[in-house]
């Protein structure tokens, strides 16, 4: 394999626009596949979710999933695209084990939604306009293993095994127009897109979205044009590029891949391209020629699918806040940065934070939970926030606790660990462990007068008007007490026996 | 002017996976020549208010709500299968060495 060479970003983007097209897969949640009613449940044993039907077995006839066509519409309304009057599925003729039927069902030319558009916001705040070309319905393939080869890829593979529980899952693809007048900001755009998209999937609760699952996968097309020309460079398309990061990463790659061999004299193959998440780079795939010829033709065995306008209507009706305005909402509400809202979408932490706010936690304070002491358990535990195991109401009580004065920041981090730990409600966990703020002047008395003849120099400077220095005999109680003491009322405790207004 | 070419009939086998001989293409291209053009008259009658059909049936929106069914055992869903291992279906070589 020859190893590419590069130009570096700054030149590529000196001499060259690139322009972008991206491509989305989305596995619908649907409990059942887009033609026949087997169970889409992960994780099941190989072939136990087949049927004559997805197994394309000759007599079956595939009946369309109608939650899947109304995930679709919801999808491409909330995209801005206008929906099909009319429509009908095609054939996509190809031999390949991963369909049974050697065919895929899918939408040639009569997408069910088209012409639309997402505005993404940059980290900075700039909102980008991308045009949606077209949103389509179609089924997913099989799974398959190969054996033997080097690295179990299908290289020099002796044979392979097939899994059809996947085969017929409903799936969406989301197809943009070329994207143009990114510049060098091309590759943040990409990803910007791909998380608004999956955020708006979300939002719609049509999936989970899941990218490192499998459910949401994308291909990056690319091309270079040099500055100053209308006409389009030819394209290379990078398949299954399945983070958001990679997404960024393969489009800087091509940028810099292309403006190579363009440099060069050389041209661009029309192809397809695999990318490597461990290097950032991608490496020719096959050649797009006889491999485009799919023969698409119109489903014999579906009839159309013509959306109802009122049905359209009504459901265009019950779309929810689009994901990027309610941030904007919530982030006004919550009087925080762009930069600071970004952190927490990026922590996955919106959600969690409206609905400890929704249990009456103050914003600031449901914020900085969930950013500070859960995200860093989540983080050293590998997890993603919301799995931790500590609800929304949960984390507003130990707010409630630490506003009533029950709990310091210190105490609430280890109601936190308990709930965490499995010990219960945090009531339970501050009974249990013995976690309550002692503000009693009897129970502090003693220990400030210990702190203070311990440190008698600095009482000393306390007494001569140096009140600032009150703090490390405030610490001193706090660790005399583990934390539990009212830093607050030990403060005027100090302040009163050393004989000085606060 | 509707038909179909010899070369046509040469990729469309290919696509196929058929291997033809050189006489069989020949023999295939007229035979399919003559079908096309027999159906291509459609065309001939059918005036331009006559939309082209992909459906018999007057019929749209036929759906199923989205539950689950039975589907088959692994046993009977491989039953059929020339050879399996590991509960999947067995298949030859996809992509020789490159």
């Amino acid at each position: 394999m020859t190893v590419t060479e590069l130009v570096s970003y700054e030149d590529a983007l000196a001499s060259y626009d690139p322009v972008m097209g991206l491509e989305v897969h989305v596995e619908l949640g649907t409990r059942t596949k887009m033609f026949c009613g087997c169970s889409t449940a992960l994780g099941a044993e190989p072939n136990t979710q087949t049927c004559p039907v997805c197994l394309g077995l000759p007599g079956s006839l595939p009946v369309v999933n109608a939650t899947a066509v109304e995930s679709a519409v919801r999808i491409g309304l909330a995209l801005n695209c206008e929906i099909a009057q009319w429509c009908r599925f095609a054939r996509k003729n190809y031999f390949y084990p991963d369909m049974p039927k050697n065919f895929q069902i899918s939408q040639y030319d009569e997408p069910i939604a088209f012409d639309g558009y997402l505005d993404v916001q940059l980290e900075d705040g700039e909102v980008f306009r991308v045009g949606i070309e077209r949103a389509h319905m179609e089924e997913d393939t099989g799974k398959s293993t190969h054996i033997g080869g080097a690295t179990g890829r299908i290289h020099g593979a002796v044979h392979s095994l097939l899994d059809y529980n996947r085969a017929g899952i409903p799936l969406i693809e989301i197809v943009t127009k070329p994207i143009t007048g990114a510049g060098e900001r091309a590759p943040e755009v990409a990803k910007a897109y791909v998380a608004e998209l999956r955020e708006l999937i979300r939002a719609l609760g049509v999936s989970e979205a899941r990218m490192e699952m499998g459910q949401m996968r994308c291909d990056v097309n690319l091309s270079l044009r040099p500055h100053g020309t209308e006409t389009f460079g030819t394209r290379s398309e990078t398949k299954n590029v399945n983070s958001l990061r990679s997404v960024e990463r393969a489009t800087r790659f091509e940028i810099q891949r292309h403006a190579a061999v363009l440099g060069s004299g050389g041209t661009i193959v029309q192809e397809t391209r695999h990318f490597h998440e461990d290097d950032g780079s991608t490496t020719s795939g096959r050649v797009k020629e006889e491999a485009e010829d799919y023969r698409y033709f119109p489903e014999p065995d579906l009839v159309p699918v013509a959306p109802a306008r009122e049905w359209v209507e009504e459901l265009r009706a019950g779309l929810p806040e689009l994901p990027r305005l309610r941030r904007n909402r919530l982030r006004e509400e919550w009087g925080i940065s762009e930069h600071e809202m970004q952190s927490v979408l990026n922590a996955g932490a919106i959600d969690l934070i409206t609905a400890t706010i929704d249990a009456g936690a103050p914003a600031d304070q449901a914020r900085k939970w969930w950013m500070g002491e859960l995200a860093r358990r989540a983080n050293e535990q590998g997890t993603e926030l919301s799995a931790l195991p500590i609800t929304p109401a949960q984390v507003a009580r130990v707010c409630e606790l630490v506003a009533d004065g029950s709990l310091n920041d210190k105490l609430a981090r280890q109601v936190i660990e308990g709930v965490l730990a499995g010990e219960g409600e945090p009531d339970e966990v501050v009974e249990k462990r013995g976690l309550k703020v002692v503000s009693d002047t009897g129970a502090l008395s003693a220990a400030v007068d210990e702190a203070i003849a311990a440190n008698e120099s600095i009482a000393e400077k306390i007494r001569g008007g140096k009140v600032a220095a009150a703090g490390a005999l405030v610490g001193a109680v706090m660790k005399a007490t583990r934390g539990q003491a009212d830093a607050a009322r030990v403060r005027e405790l100090i302040l009163e026996k050393l004989g000085v207004q606060g | 002017m509707p038909g179909i070419t010899r070369e046509e009939v040469a990729h469309l086998a290919r696509l196929a996976r058929l291997e033809l001989k050189d006489e069989e293409l020949d023999h295939f291209a007229g035979q399919l020549d003559d079908i096309i053009g027999a159906v291509a008259r459609v065309s001939d009658v059918a005036d331009e208010d006559v939309p082209p059909t992909s459906h018999p049936l007057p019929l749209t929106n036929v759906m199923r709500p989205d539950e689950v069914h039975p589907s088959l055992t692994p046993e009977q869903a491989l039953s059929g299968a020339p050879a399996q291992e590991q509960q999947r279906f067995k298949v030859p070589q996809i992509l020789g060495e490159e």
